[in-house]
């Protein structure tokens, strides 16, 4: 048990490119200050996190442009994932599991791609989400949007924004949890390899895929 | 017309000693607080459209007091000028033609329009800087400069569009019911400026009881729809209209007839709130519970041997 996985690692396997990883990490930076700023004005217990920030109207300025840079890398990372992430026939079977899914026993489950149906499930409705609070965010952007709309249809941008926003929020608890649960996930992000063994393990037909076209 | 006291007896703008603080407030923007036991005698502004001539002086008055300084405008062909609200201008006559179906006169329907200090304030519902927006226990709904944000979040909370959000200081600005000359016992600027006493200040009781006495007045003299404005959906107003046609107030400049805080603004700011905060709680729970009860998912050294085989099969 004492043994790092990576002590036994028979070899590695390039996930993510370096342009990938910058890319993710911006935007994973510009999603958790998103999410902190906009939690701050959301609920009055969390308004003392615009402290981080300098005060509630600093909050107030940069929270939309943070939203900007969000939407481009988020686009980023679109256009690099959202092939790999096309639903595939496995998927209906590993959706069809979630007890197998859930306790980890994937010996169970049938051999996964790039991305299990979980994770492409992830990406399609971050991406959905991205568009809405973009196209929500810039109704209630009064600085510069204030004129182009009315003030019932801003009202309801703001419910839209928050509801949006919330389940944002939670797709990346999953996202994140998942990452930490799944060990040596992490690595995938950080230094853009895998283990030979996690690659089994968890996307057996992307690993025979890459296998294959090295040979 | 040289006894000018005796053809207008004086407004009661001299009955109420408004001596208030940070202790009378009873609601405070994004804060818990507990209300004063003793609430004070709650002032309203009285306006009587049936008696305004039009004359602006109360916005002069306004613009005096609160020394407020707006760009000189342009004459867009009425006499709406300035045409709207704005974060110089905390009050605006806005006046409408209406032709009379029943007598076919031409009416000039002429309304004072600013903030109306609702009794349950929809701009303070909407507004997420703790003590940005206060109410005090004499009705006052204010803003405080220091801890706005300029969101505009009041902005989609009103019922009936009054703050503006000024492009100089970032904050958002309305009629402050002219809190600070209350608080030394003056009435406000507008009401002591009205030539015809359409603008009166006292308790919201007195308030009442003087529209009483015009809409008989009113009522004796042909209006027979004469009454006082006072909507009961956003709690009463601390700023109240005699209207000559108080069944049609959508004729003076879109008054709306029964004003509420919008219900997307009561869910955005109820039930979201609350379920979407706990679902964030929730879910990370539900994480750390799965992590103790299931553990971790390791590779195990069989996966890393089968990778291997895989590698050496391939190769």
């Amino acid at each position: 048990m004492a043994v790092p996985d990576k002590a036994r690692a028979s070899y590695e396997v390039s996930r993510y490119t370096t342009g990938a990883r910058i890319n993710h990490w911006v935007t994973a930076t510009s999603l958790v200050l998103l999410a902190v700023t906009g939690l701050s004005l959301f609920h009055p217990s969390l308004y003392f996190l615009t402290g981080l920030f300098g005060g509630g109207a600093i909050v107030r300025v940069i929270h939309p442009w943070i939203g900007v840079v969000l939407f481009f890398s988020f686009l980023g990372l679109f256009v690099r994932f959202w092939r790999a992430n096309l639903p595939s026939r496995s998927d209906a079977q590993w959706v069809s599991h979630p007890v197998d899914v859930l306790t980890g026993h994937e010996e169970k489950l049938p051999e996964i791609g790039t991305y299990n149906a979980g994770q492409k499930i992830m990406f399609w409705l971050m991406s959905l989400l991205i568009i809405v609070l973009i196209a929500s965010g810039v109704v209630v952007w009064d600085q510069y949007f204030y004129p182009f709309t009315t003030i019932p249809q801003k009202r309801v941008a703001l419910l839209i924004h928050s509801i949006a926003a919330i389940v944002a929020i939670l797709n990346w608890i999953v996202h994140v949890y998942a990452a930490i649960w799944v060990r040596g996930t992490i690595s995938a992000m950080t230094r853009g390899k895998v283990t030979g063994g996690w690659a089994w393990r968890h996307h057996r037909k992307w690993l025979r895929d890459i296998l294959a076209s090295r040979s | 017309m040289a006894n000018f006291e005796f053809v207008l007896p004086p407004a009661p703008t001299s009955n109420v000693k408004p001596i208030f603080g940070e202790q009378d407030l009873i609601r405070r923007s994004a804060s818990t607080i507990t209300p004063p036991a003793k609430r004070q005698t709650e002032v309203a502004k009285l306006i009587d459209v049936t008696k305004c001539i039009g004359c602006k002086a109360c916005e002069v008055a306004c613009l005096e007091w609160n020394d407020l300084h707006h760009e000189v405008g342009s004459n867009t062909g009425v006499y709406d000028n300035p045409p709207d609200l704005d974060p110089d201008i905390f009050t605006v006559m806005r006046f409408t033609e209406w032709v009379n179906p029943e007598t076919k006169n031409l009416e000039w329907l002429i309304r004072k329009d600013g903030c109306m200090h609702c009794e349950d304030p929809g701009c303070l519902k909407a507004c997420p800087a703790p003590g940005a927006i206060v109410q005090y226990s004499n009705g006052i709904v204010d803003i405080d400069h220091e801890k706005c944000i300029g969101c505009g979040y009041c902005i989609k909370g009103c019922p009936f569009n009054i703050p503006r959000i000024s492009k100089v200081d970032h904050t958002a600005y309305k009629c402050t019911l002219c809190s600070d000359r209350l608080a030394v016992g003056q009435g406000p600027a507008c009401a002591k400026a009205c030539p015809t006493h359409a603008i009166v200040f006292g308790t919201k009781d007195d308030m009442k009881k003087h529209a009483e006495g015009r809409i008989t007045d009113l009522k004796s003299r042909g209006f027979r729809n004469a009454g006082l404005y006072d909507p009961p959906g956003v709690g009463g107003t601390h700023v109240m209209y005699v209207l000559h046609h108080a069944d049609q107030p959508e004729l003076y400049a879109g008054l709306p007839s029964n004003p509420t805080i919008s219900p997307i603004v009561e869910l955005w700011k109820g039930a979201v709130k609350y379920v979407g905060l706990s679902a964030l709680g929730f879910a990370a729970v539900v994480g750390v519970l799965h992590h103790l009860v299931v553990g971790a998912n390791r590779v195990t050294a069989e996966d890393e041997d089968n990778a291997g085989k895989l590698k050496q099969g391939r190769s």
